[in-house]
């Protein structure tokens, strides 16, 4: 993977006044997501775009700008950790639509930060509901893999995107299994020969550029993968899949890997747990959508969690670009359904920067970590909550999106300004 | 204390069977009859030929006491009573007597509302699990299929309908899908297991005609080459088809007039498609319109006008906000999603006020599904369009944004004399919330359906399970 340090340096070149702002978020109840647990009346010191002090007798710096928390929530941002912001505008018009390539001759070396748009108009209205980090995911294309993964804020800004190169996703679901040719035999058949035509690289492809499965460029792409370097994410639903995929895992040390989809994981959770595979599931999916996912339950989540496996929160079952901003409400169902309140609100705040091995800068608030801070006037989980201000890389970011330009234009109906002059 | 129900407690009968009620005498066009007829009798067209066969769960009387109650008309008693008794609301107030040999239930710190109904669905025509041989929500062959019937593909042992149960959802509604200009036929369920989808048939529900605007109809047929292929095709079809159905009711009102004055006629032939046709324009049948954009509804509201029928509801409608003035102008409701939207260009402009700013503005609003998950927790949806809607300044309360998921919706739907509201005399459809249903928190503790105890999450045995999911691995599970 490629931490992007150098863009950040950039930006701390052309950015300095903003960087150097000092903010004390005041008179919260501060989820830090760490030993500390919640402070109340609490208050966060952010400077030069980190967290400088938690606590509840910290002091305001002299200069700082104050944010009121008024007795709301001060919580780390929340980090999405299977999206496609960015990638897709209009999901149905596929010329605003990055997210897959099923005509490309290119599959594992396909990398989403090509495709990502800071601009897009998804960002801020994902932005102003307290999500300031994501993981990017290709879709699948014409074989099992979708490509390289990468990790960005929400920032909207030039420099989001904070990590590339972060992980590889693979179907080895039932939709994979038709990609490979008709059955999950051909599946796990192509895969073992991916990672065969991987670990083989170079000498395998000095006479020609195909190997068993892929071509040279794909094969390359997938070395760090078969070396451990980067974490491959399967999404795999049906319990014998997943047992299938620690198999896999156990046959190929040193591969990491993620389970996503996992909706009859809690039936394999004690073998995850053993296996120390972390899983990607939205805790409200319980409805059987294939024969893939019969055990999809209400109570996966509290299950997966009871049993010790490490769980991250999606929004699987509405989209990851447009829905992916209502991550709060699928945790506050997995607290109606079993699981702790802290363990929810962390399976979609620090849990997910773990499994991507960013939780030393990102999903809590402790000195040291990024100045990712929202303050709500309720409740994070609660539907009814909203975010008052989100800060990211400790600059207060504006809550302004092109939905609420929409309400603003329309709240008035009967004043006579005409539509298209209302700015 | 505000009571919208006691005032509208009596007079129910007067209250609206809002056109055909299919049986009953209501069709002006013929009702009971057949399509077949000896010498010299008039031939009529059979409303109902796939009556309901609904037969309500054994109940007994049920007292809920001491309920923070929203009364689905927008009223709230606080510290309140639910009394049901024989499968009908008896009454709603604050310290009922108990009557004897009821189930008393101490609801003190929990909420009691009206039955969840949903008027978008397409459970059991879209059934989980999503497999080809059970996709029976469109028929994408032809754009104008008015001739088929949601009824006729709802699988009743789709898991769905229960998932919805726990949510609290007592009645729903099914339609075809959105491929077509004229999608077919609608049904209204009650949500109760059943062998048949005549079992679940929701008694007198009018019909309902699903229609389509925009990108699902040109996309579907465009891409085939045919017609339609962009908007304009689309209204041209609709006006084509409205035509053909005017002509034919002129036809079957000619040959009536004819016979019933015992004159020789010969009756029209039946067109199964201009029957469901003709019916919207005699006002039996329903429109449930699936519309986006702010100006393909003002279109659709003009096409009403030139043909003389009513849209009853626009469904999605994520523009409504736009022309909150033209939808109060023709009566017309709308059926939204809190705060989904994105996927294609005429959903583009959702926003999260939606709900709220219609309403707020005149138009008569409420929340739908469109989703087998969403359905199941329509609660939180209405919760979310209310903070969004409080947060932009509009003032609504819990109890009138209850009337989201009630009152609003029984109406668009034709029941409301019958159920969406805790009226004396209504069918007894209640839900009793572990707490206040605004909350992502709380769950439906028990749901009554016609007051017989259809859901109670406290006891497996009280917990329906289709066939389906019997033998597999979420068997009994949420």
């Amino acid at each position: 993977m490629k931490r992007l340090l150098s863009a950040l340096a950039v930006t701390a070149l052309t950015a300095t006044s903003a960087l150097a702002q000092t903010y004390a978020v005041t008179n919260g109840r501060v989820v830090t997501n760490t030993d500390a647990g919640i402070i109340e009346g609490g208050t966060v010191v952010i400077r030069d775009g980190d967290i400088l002090a938690v606590g509840a007798n910290v002091t305001v710096p002299a200069g700082a700008t104050v944010i009121d928390a008024d007795g709301g929530w001060v919580t780390p941002g929340i980090f999405a950790p299977y999206t496609q912001l960015g990638l897709i505008e209009v999901a149905l018009e596929s010329s605003t639509n990055d997210a897959g390539a099923g005509d490309s001759e290119y599959s594992v070396a396909l990398d989403v930060a090509d495709s990502f748009n800071p601009a897009g108009t998804h960002i801020p209205s994902t932005r102003i509901e307290g999500v300031t980090r994501a993981a990017l995911y290709p879709s699948t294309g014409f074989n099992l893999f979708g490509g390289h993964g990468a990790l960005v804020s929400m920032s909207g800004a030039a420099d989001s995107l904070f990590e590339t190169g972060s992980f590889v996703y693979a179907d080895l679901s039932q939709s994979g299994a038709g990609t490979a040719g008709g059955s999950r035999s051909a599946a796990w058949t192509f895969l073992e020969a991916a990672f065969g035509d991987a670990a083989g690289f170079m000498g395998r492809f000095s006479a020609h550029h195909h190997g068993d499965a892929l071509d040279r460029y794909d094969a390359a792409a997938l070395v760090p993968v078969v070396r451990g370097q980067l974490p491959l994410v399967i999404n795999v639903d049906r319990a014998a899949d997943i047992r299938r995929a620690i198999r896999f895992r156990n046959e190929h040390p040193p591969v990491r890997m993620i389970i996503q989809g996992g909706a009859e994981a809690w039936m394999v959770a004690d073998e995850l747990a053993a296996a120390g595979i972390p899983v990607l599931i939205d805790p409200i999916r319980n409805l059987p959508g294939s024969f893939d996912s019969l055990g999809s339950t209400l109570a996966a989540a509290s299950r997966l969690h009871d049993a010790g496996v490490t769980v991250a929160y999606t929004t699987e079952t509405a989209d990851g670009y447009f829905n992916a901003r209502l991550l709060a409400q699928h945790a506050g169902n997995a607290v109606a359904h079993g699981v702790s309140w802290d363990d929810a609100f962390a399976a979609i705040t620090l849990v997910p920067a773990q499994i991507y091995g960013v939780d030393t800068r990102y999903g809590a608030l402790a000195s040291g970590y990024a100045g990712d801070v929202v303050v709500w006037d309720g409740d994070p989980l609660e539907v009814m909550s909203a975010p008052t201000h989100v800060l990211i890389d400790g600059q207060e970011t504006d809550m302004e999106s092109r939905q609420t330009m929409l309400r603003d234009r329309y709240m008035d109906i009967t004043d006579e300004t005409p539509f298209a002059y209302r700015r | 204390m505000t009571s919208n129900f006691l005032k509208a407690s009596v007079g129910l009968a007067a209250v609206l069977c809002l056109a055909a009620c299919s049986d009953g005498g209501s069709a002006s066009s013929g009702s009971g009859g057949t399509d077949t007829a000896d010498d010299g009798e008039v031939v009529r067209i059979n409303l109902d030929p796939y009556p309901s066969t609904y037969q309500p769960m054994s109940s007994g009387t049920t007292l809920i006491q001491n309920a923070t109650i929203f009364d689905g008309l927008g009223g709230q008693v606080d510290d309140g009573d639910v009394l049901i008794e024989d499968g009908r609301i008896a009454a709603v107030g604050q310290d009922l007597d108990v009557p004897d040999g009821a189930t008393v239930i101490d609801a003190a710190g929990r909420y009691v509302t009206p039955g969840v109904i949903d008027i978008h669905s397409h459970l059991g025509v879209y059934p989980s699990p999503g497999v080809g041989a059970h996709s029976d929500g469109n028929e994408a062959t032809q754009p104008v299929t008015a001739e088929v019937w949601a009824e006729h593909s709802v699988w009743p042992q789709d898991p769905g309908f229960e998932a919805a149960l726990a949510g609290g959802v007592t009645t729903l509604h099914v339609l075809p899908g959105s491929a077509n200009l004229f999608g077919g036929r609608g049904v209204t369920l009650r949500n109760v297991s059943g062998r048949t989808v005549q079992e679940m048939k929701f008694p007198d529900a009018p019909y309902t005609l699903k229609m389509a605007c925009g990108e699902n109809p040109s996309r579907v047929y465009g891409n085939r080459g045919s017609s339609p292929a962009t908007d304009m095709g689309n209204m041209a079809g609709y006006r084509a088809a409205w035509q053909r159905a005017s002509d034919y009711r002129d036809d079957w009102q000619e040959y009536w007039d004819a016979a019933e004055a015992g004159e020789d006629a010969s009756p029209p032939r039946r067109d199964l498609e201009l029957d469901t046709m003709m019916g919207v324009l005699e006002g039996e049948v329903l429109v449930q319109m699936h519309c986006y954009r702010a100006d393909q509804m003002a279109q659709i509201m003009d096409l009403a006008r030139e043909f003389d029928y009513q849209v009853t509801t626009f469904h999605h409608a994520v523009e409504a906000y736009k022309i909150p003035d033209l939808l109060a102008e023709n009566g017309a409701c709308v059926a939204v999603w809190a705060d989904w939207g994105g996927f294609k260009m005429e959903a583009y402009d959702s926003i999260r006020e939606n709900l709220a700013l219609s309403h707020a503005n005149g138009a008569c609003a409420m929340i739908h599904s469109d989703s087998s998950g969403g359905i199941q927790r329509l609660n939180q949806e209405i919760a979310k369009a209310l903070a969004d809607g409080r947060r932009a300044g509009i003032e609504i309360s819990e109890a009138e944004a209850w009337t989201w998921v009630a009152n609003n919706p029984a109406t668009a739907l034709g029941i409301a004399d019958q159920t969406g509201s805790l009226q004396p005399g209504l069918r007894g459809d209640v839900v009793l919330w572990s707490g206040n249903p605004f909350s992502v928190y709380t769950r439906a503790d028990q749901v009554w359906i016609d007051g017989a105890m259809a859901y109670n999450r406290a006891e497996e045995n009280t917990q329906p399970v289709r066939d389906f999911m019997l033998g597999q691995p979420g068997e009994g599970d949420q």
